[in-house]
């Protein structure tokens, strides 16, 4: 019991540390804002020209565009959530610090970018979705379970997009500088994860592909389970299994990484 | 008298530029392959936009009544000129982060123009990625455009290239003044560099009257690409623009500087330092 209060406790700093940048945040807020309208110009003008793309109406795309704002910084899609600080914890030296507390490593980074997502949820998701509930027409559920069943697919979605980057951040242990594959990380994230366009637009055997990759659970599951367009349960067992599987690994990898591991001491 | 000294003023802070500039080029040479990595790296991640153009190209055969050369044509020139811009003046976003940190007072002290010395802040040789990747699909837009070329549409590419630079360039600055007030709130520029140079990949017809307003007359990036765009491949202005105004993108361009200048020395003549 007494662990899972520590690991709560870290969740709550997470939550807090990036509660502190309120200037940021605003900005934030309004740069999502600003490209969910240039973005929501141009999925109209898409389905405009082929309505019903991907199983989607008008009103439908809208809502996939503002849910993509609202989880953008969230999911930390294109990065930059706890695996930049753990990389650069790596390249210090510091995670020596880490490996050193009565705490599992990766229940403990966990815990702190679940804090700083839920934080990133409210402070910065929320205001760009509800303006563009309010100037654009969307297509949202009115019953209350809709809603509960999309709280559930985030809390995966979350764990998929921690369990992705944890992974990243682990190859700091071989590769020390962490900018190569914290640019592979942006690309594949904002590729795959459907920010250009929506995974169920995408043509062919490629859109079969990216459709069952770990990304898929990020925006795409979400989307989908807030607009009724999937079996939730369907959706979950998707995120879950690669939940699951990504934690997994990231344990293997972890347990080979810090074998490598020498403290120089000083 | 006064013309010498702002002559030698110009050259001061161009040297400066150059000078500093050339420390950051040598510095991220040290690191030959990792440089060689961020280089690809910001190629394909500056290329994802176009791959989203083409996949959306997959499902149909026109945006907003455009071609896909058409919207190639305008997705290079704002490819191509923003990513000038953001070679020459695209470190401005660390202003934010050197004034929280205190190290933006040794810029002020030093017998350096600050704009220079910020502008040349962390020069980033990887930022040819999307200007290369612009170029490519520019001369491909350009190879098959349906145009009728004319001297004038000719020439009016390149000036086009080189204002819409500029235009970029005045937004960078005036966002670097605008961090000196907000500091924290660096992503906002964000809105208007990135956002800019991304709207300008669309043709106007997909967007709303209002904003299409907004973005020519208040923010007028329309005159990067698309008001001489339209002239070049014949299409109707936004806005029922009258036919000249195709060519006033150097124009546009002088006054967004004049104000960005003025701007930055509102700006510089407020900071305070954080003490820190």
């Amino acid at each position: 019991m007494g662990s899972g209060r520590l690991y709560a406790a870290v969740a709550a700093g997470g939550f807090r540390r990036y509660a502190t940048y309120r200037a940021a945040t605003l900005a934030g807020v309004f740069t999502n804002t600003v490209f969910g309208v240039i973005l929501v110009y141009t999925y109209l003008a898409l389905w405009d020209e082929k309505p019903h793309l991907g199983g989607y109406d008008q009103a439908q795309a809208v809502t996939y565009v503002w849910l993509g704002q609202c989880l953008y910084s969230t999911l930390a899609i294109q990065g930059g959530g706890a695996e930049k600080d753990l990389m650069d914890r790596i390249r210090t030296g510091e995670i020596a610090v880490d490996l050193y507390r009565p705490a599992d490593l990766q229940l403990w980074w966990l815990a702190s970018d679940l804090g700083r997502s839920l934080f990133q949820l409210l402070g910065r998701g929320v205001i760009p979705f509800a303006f563009g509930s309010l100037f654009f027409p969307m297509a949202l559920p009115t019953d209350v379970t809709s809603w509960a069943a999309l709280l559930v697919a985030l809390l995966l979605a979350m764990v998929v997009s921690f369990g992705i980057r944890y992974l990243a951040a682990l190859s700091a242990f071989w590769l020390l500088d962490g900018q190569g594959i914290s640019q592979a990380v942006m690309i594949l994230g904002i590729f795959c994860s459907g920010m250009v366009l929506p995974l169920n637009a995408f043509p062919g055997v490629f859109g079969d592909i990216v459709r069952a990759l770990p990304w898929a659970a990020q925006l795409q599951m979400p989307a989908d389970v807030l607009m009724g367009k999937t079996d939730p349960l369907a959706a979950y067992a998707f995120q879950a299994v690669w939940a699951v599987v990504l934690l997994a690994a990231g344990r293997l990898l972890q347990q080979a990484a810090t074998r490598r591991v020498v403290v120089q001491g000083g | 008298m006064t013309g010498v000294v702002r002559g030698s003023r110009l050259g001061e802070g161009l040297r400066a530029y150059r000078l500093i500039a050339g420390m950051w080029i040598r510095s991220a040479m040290t690191y030959r392959a990792s440089f060689v990595v961020t280089v690809c790296g910001n190629l394909a991640v500056t290329g994802l936009d176009f791959v989203g153009i083409l996949l959306m190209f997959s499902q149909v055969d026109a945006l907003g009544g455009w071609r896909l050369p058409e919207i190639a044509f305008l997705y290079g020139l704002s490819v191509t000129a923003f990513g000038i811009a953001d070679l020459v003046l695209g470190s401005m976003d660390v202003l934010g982060s050197r004034i929280r940190d205190g190290s933006f007072d040794t810029l002020l002290v030093r017998p350096a123009p600050v704009l220079a010395q910020i502008g040349a802040d962390h020069f980033a040789v990887r930022r040819l990625g999307r200007i290369t990747q612009g170029t490519v699909v520019l001369i491909w837009a350009l190879a098959s455009v349906d145009v009728d070329w004319s001297a004038a549409k000719v020439l009016l590419v390149p000036l086009m290239v080189l204002s819409g630079a500029v235009i970029f360039c005045a937004v960078f600055v005036a966002g670097a003044a605008f961090q000196i007030f907000a500091q924290d709130a660096a992503e906002v520029q964000n809105a208007f560099t990135y956002g800019g140079t991304t709207l300008l990949q669309y043709p106007p017809t997909v967007f709303g009257k209002d904003f299409v307003r907004g973005v020519t007359f208040m923010f007028p990036i329309a005159f990067v690409n698309w008001v001489p765009a339209c002239y070049v491949l014949g299409r109707p202005y936004p806005l029922d623009l009258p036919e000249w105004a195709a060519f006033a993108p150097p124009l546009v361009a002088a006054v967004c500087c004049g104000l960005a200048g003025l701007a930055w020395r509102a700006g510089l003549g407020s900071y305070r330092s954080t003490g820190s």
